[in-house]
Parts: C-alpha cells; structure tokens; sequence
C-alpha cells in the first residue's frame, strides 16, 4: 500500500454474509422461476378446469383428483410407474455393484472400457432412445435377427418388442436400466475407492472368502452410497418420460403409461390442463416419501 | 508356532526395480524377529509375501518346512496387524474380534468363549458392544491384536502396529505386546522404522535396505558388531562416527565411545584423537558434542556422547585430546563397505 492512501474500501469479497447471498442468489432465483412457480402454478390448475386454449379459469375444488380417482387408467399408470421403477432400480443397483466392482480391479485397457460405460449417460436421452427404437423395430429389430441367424428364434416367432405388453415393459426397463447404469457405476465405483485396502487385506487375513467378503464387508461398506445411487436412480425413473414417449407413448394399451407420461398426454396433447396438472400432482407425495426413507436408512447406516 | 523361512523371495513392482530382492531368511520356533529399514527397504512389502497378500515374482515362502507360496491368505493361518489396526467399522468390537472365528466357522457358543478369552487378555471386555469409531487409538489397537490372537494363529504378522499411538501410550503398549507375545509363544514377524523398538522387542533384528538383508542378528549383535557401514549408521542415535581414510579401512566408532582421554582410568590400549570441538548440545543425562577429527585422521565431522555422570570441562573452538578404546573401533572395507574384523 503506498503511503497516503486511505483503506481500500470494504471488497464484497471480504464479507462473507454478503458474498454467500450473492453466489446463491442464481440458484435461488432459478428454483423459484422454474421449479417453484410452475409447482404453485399445477397446484392451482388443479383446482380449476383450465383447458388449452381457455383464457378463463373457474374453481372446480377437488372435482378433478375426484374424476382421476376413478379413471382406471390412473390407477393403471401409477401401478406401471412403480413396476417400472423398481424393477429397473433393483437391475441398474445390482449391475452397477457388479460392473463397479470389475472396474475397480486393475487391468490393461481399463480406462477405455470405462469411457465406453459412461457414454449412454453422456449422449443426449432422446437420441440414445431413438436408437433404441430401431434396435426395437418391429421389421428390423437387429435383436430379432440377430437371434434368427444364430438360430435361437423358434420357427413362426418374431417378437414385436415395443407392440405386446409384456415386452413393452421389458423393454423400456431395459433402455432405462441402460441409460441409468453409467451413473450408479460410477457413484458405486466412488464408494469402493473410499474403502481403505486395509480392510480388505484384514478381511483377506481374517479367512473371508469370497461372499462372506462382499455381504460382510464390501456391501455393508458401500451401502451408503448405493442408497445415493438408488435415490438418484428413483427420481430419475419415476419422473422420466422421454423413454416412454419416444419408443411406446404409453401403449399398448397402456401398459406402459406411467404417471409423467400421462399427466403429459391428458394435459398438453389432450388439452385437458386441469386434469393433468392433478395427475402430475400425485408424484410429489411419493418422490418425498421416497427420499425421506433413503436419506433415513443412509443416515443410519452411515459408518465412520 | 512354526517356522517360517524364505528363499530367494523376489518381488519386481511393474516399472521399476526390485522391492524385495532374493531374501533368504529363517524365522526360528517362537521367535519374535523384528525387520527393520528405512522406507522403501522392502520390509512391507517381505511381510505382505509372507501373509500371502502380494505375490512373489520368484522364490518360495516355507511354513513348517511346506512350501505356501501358492497359497491364498486364508489357507496359511496367520494373523496381521495392519498399521491403520483395519478394524471393521460397520462392526461392533465382539463381532470384529469374532469375524476371523465365524469365517472358519465355529460355532456361536465357542466363538463367545473365544472372543471373551481374547477380550479378557487385553482388557476390553467392557467395550465389546461398541463400534470402532467410539474407541480411542489405544483401545482400537487392543481391538485389532484381539482380533489376531483369537483364532490362534500359527504365526503374527504386525506391520508397524504401535505408530499411530502417542509416544507414552507406544512405551506401555510396547511392553505389553512383548509379553502377550512371550506368553503365548507365538512365531511373530514385527515390521517398523523405529530402531528404539526394533532393539527393545526383537529376539532378533532383520536389517532390510533396498530390498536386501544386511544383517540378522540379536540387538546387541547389531548395535557392537554392525556387518557393515549401512548397518553401523542406521542403528544407533547418533549414528556409529566412520572415518574414511585413503587406501586404508574406514574406521568406525560408537560415539558414547568417544571420550575425552582424562575421563580414562587406564590409558592402555587407546586411540588417541585430537578433536576440534564445534557445538555443545546438553541432553540433560548426556552431553553430546559435535566437531571435527584432526590430524593424524583426516578432518571429518565426528559426534562424541558423555554421560552428564563424567565431569569434564569442554570449550566449543578448542582441540581437544579424545581417545577409543581400540577393542571399541570397527573397520570396514573401504570399497564395499563390509566389516573386516570377524564376527565374535
């Protein structure tokens, strides 16, 4: 400082209080803008009969969560949704445990197999699905011919994997279950490395084999941070739609509409914006149900 | 208890050289052998070959005479003590010291005998429902040679067990391990850098450097009659004074040897070596004075240890007449560096 100078003045960077509200301002602002108003916005939709393209709202009270409520559909839908997630759940936690565990270990070419496990999470949904839906084609399936060449497919069978409802199913768990694996992979993959060699040495010592190894030691260790996995995994399935309105839009028959995809087609292409913000409602109750049991059993099982 | 015994033990790490390189060694029935060597010696890496937790690159490991060199850590029935003491933490302390008895097996009655046998002999039998996380550093270490002694392994493998704990609580803890280990007679294998407790513990010391022995033998072996230069600087604080001399060996010479030549009662047999004395530094129980050898022996920097018991007077700056007693001095080759007197 050169003499004669008063004191720089106070810099926002030396008050922390204020520094901390302005570095949090854009988040702040941004769940406001597009999560919170939206949110309030369904909440009182809902309680309305808005329409597309109807500029004028009356309050209808609890009239269209009443109609849901009998709509076999709805009820279908929200059976789908939880098929559908926790089926999916349960392939990409026990998968990625596997896979997180091959890629632990060290060998040639390692970091190649894992750019390779990561890319589904990297490309785009929509266009990792369209993919989907060619390898799913009812003419085409590379799966179906595949299977005729090596002579797998019995004579006078040609599965249509997205037409007929079991398959469908399968089907969308399958891309889902793809696209998720990557993530828990890796999140797994954090778990393993946090666990000191030590103890798997001691384990070693200790006469563990193999599966006394990986209940006993490795799992209850990374069960933590398999249930971040699990929870990440959930709210993504259970409020994801692009899988389903790229390959099925929810046929057939709706087997494989789901809640986000029906609050979706009721409320935009059916114009029925009253109806499918109340749909849209009922995954809100479930999502913080689910997150508050996870965050309890992580905080339990948290060791160290 | 067993022997254990290893030849030619050889392990390459990828690119680079020899971790271990060609260790013949033969741990004797019951003995508690200490290795010892500064870090990157191989001394780790001697002790994870013989627990069967790294594969050698060449040479075989004998248990009782049978080669196990193949086989996997559990088959081989030793027990480790790891350094960090690797306690389960998701586990409470009863089920950490029963997890190596429930991994062979036994059944729960036994393995509650068992773990409160163990629990007993090292004082934690109030702790047993607790979780690692709630144990002191003292407490998790009793946990972890628990653990060790309850299935009653053939031999102990500990890899610097005591240096995560306060320099008191390593005194006592010491003390201890020496007499659990006594009373059970167990073939024990300790590994440590510190050769304050390598020389109180060891029936014998295995000196590693580079990957190779330099010398085994019992404390006091290693302290009077070091194999060679490494040896002789290595063991010992402050470390053996070498005068390395042209063409002639390098003499060496402990420095609570090296006394200034008034405190002799008999002046028979003594090397005489004027001193320049440098520093003074005052210990309490010693003083140890730095400095610097003077003609006739070429000027190297030498330290002397007197017992603060002897009273002499001594200026910094001055030279001063020191002096050995010849049976005191070791030579070493100059070239190889290698003891030349034999061994007694």
């Amino acid at each position: 400082m050169k003499p004669g100078h008063p004191p720089p003045a106070m810099r926002l960077a030396d008050n922390d209080g204020a520094l901390g509200g302005w570095l949090l301002a854009p988040a702040v602002i941004y769940i406001t803008l597009l999560v919170g108003f939206p949110f309030l916005l369904s909440m009182y939709y809902s309680l309305t009969d808005a329409t597309v393209g109807n500029t004028t709202l009356s309050f209808v009270g609890l009239d269209n969560f009443r109609r849901i409520m009998q709509s076999g559909t709805f009820w279908r839908a929200m059976r789908n949704t939880f098929v559908f997630t926790l089926i999916s759940q349960i392939l990409v936690v026990i998968l990625a445990k596997i896979l997180a565990m091959a890629l632990y270990k060290d060998f040639r070419g390692k970091w190649l197999i894992r750019l390779l496990i990561l890319l589904p999470w990297v490309a785009p949904i929509s266009l990792g699905t369209i993919g989907w839906l060619w390898i799913f084609d009812p003419v085409y399936s590379i799966i179906n011919w595949t299977l005729r060449a090596l002579s797998l497919l019995p004579a006078n069978t040609w599965p249509i994997w997205l037409g007929q409802p079991d398959l469908a199913m399968a089907s969308i768990v399958l891309v889902d279950v793809w696209r998720l694996l990557p993530l828990a992979t890796v999140i797994i993959l954090a778990g393993l490395s946090g666990i000191p060699q030590d103890i798997h040495d001691a384990a070693q010592m200790d006469g563990a084999g193999f599966w006394r190894h990986l209940f006993q030691i490795n799992i209850p260790l990374v069960m933590p941070i398999m249930l971040v996995a699990l929870l990440f995994g959930i709210v993504f399935t259970f409020t994801d739609m692009i899988i389903i309105y790229v390959l099925t839009r929810g046929g057939p028959f709706d087997t494989t509409q789901v809640l986000a995809s029906l609050a979706f087609f009721t409320g935009v292409p059916g114009g029925d914006l009253a109806e499918g913000a109340a749909i849209s409602l009922f995954l809100f109750p479930l999502l913080v149900a689910v997150v508050v049991v996870l965050l309890t059993i992580a905080r339990r099982t948290e060791v160290t | 208890m067993a022997t254990v015994e290893t030849r030619a033990l050889t392990k390459r790490f990828d690119g680079g050289g020899s971790a271990v390189d060609g260790v013949n060694l033969l741990v004797r029935e019951g003995e508690f052998i200490v290795l010892l060597g500064p870090s990157g010696s191989g001394k780790t890496t001697l002790l994870r070959m013989i627990a069967g937790l790294e594969t050698p690159t060449s040479g075989d490991i004998l248990l009782d005479g049978r080669v196990i060199t193949g086989l996997p850590p559990r088959a081989r029935n030793m027990a480790m003590v790891f350094q960090s003491y690797a306690l389960y933490p998701h586990l409470s302390v009863f089920r950490n010291i029963a997890f190596p008895l429930h991994a062979q097996g036994m059944a729960n009655r036994a393995i509650q005998e068992k773990v409160d046998w163990a629990a007993r002999m090292f004082g934690i039998s109030a702790l047993l429902q607790r979780k690692p996380r709630q144990l002191s550093g003292g407490e998790r270490q009793r946990v972890a040679l628990a653990r060790a002694v309850v299935r009653e392994p053939v031999v102990f493998l500990l890899d610097e067990p005591l240096s995560n704990l306060d320099a008191k609580l390593r005194i006592s803890a010491r003390d201890e391990l020496q007499q659990f280990q006594r009373r059970l007679a167990t073939t024990t294998i300790y590994v440590t850098h510190d050769q304050v407790e390598a020389l109180a513990l060891g029936d014998r010391i295995v000196i590693l450097d580079r990957g190779t022995i330099h010398q085994v033998g019992t404390p006091q072996e290693v302290y009077e009659h070091p194999a060679d230069t490494f040896v002789a600087t290595f063991i010992g604080a402050p470390p053996m004074n070498l005068v390395q001399r042209d063409g002639e060996p390098t003499l060496g010479f402990r420095p609570e040897h090296f006394l200034p030549v008034q405190t002799y009662s008999d002046t028979n047999g003594l090397l005489r070596i004027p001193f320049h004395v440098l520093r003074i530094e005052n210990l309490g129980s010693d003083q140890l004075v730095y400095g610097e050898l003077q003609t006739p022996m070429p000027a190297v920097k030498a330290i002397a240890r007197i017992p603060s018991t002897l009273e002499v007077s001594l200026k910094s700056g001055a030279v001063q007449e020191f002096a050995v007693k010849e049976h005191r001095v070791r030579r070493f080759d100059a070239s190889t560096g290698l003891r030349l007197d034999a061994a007694p």
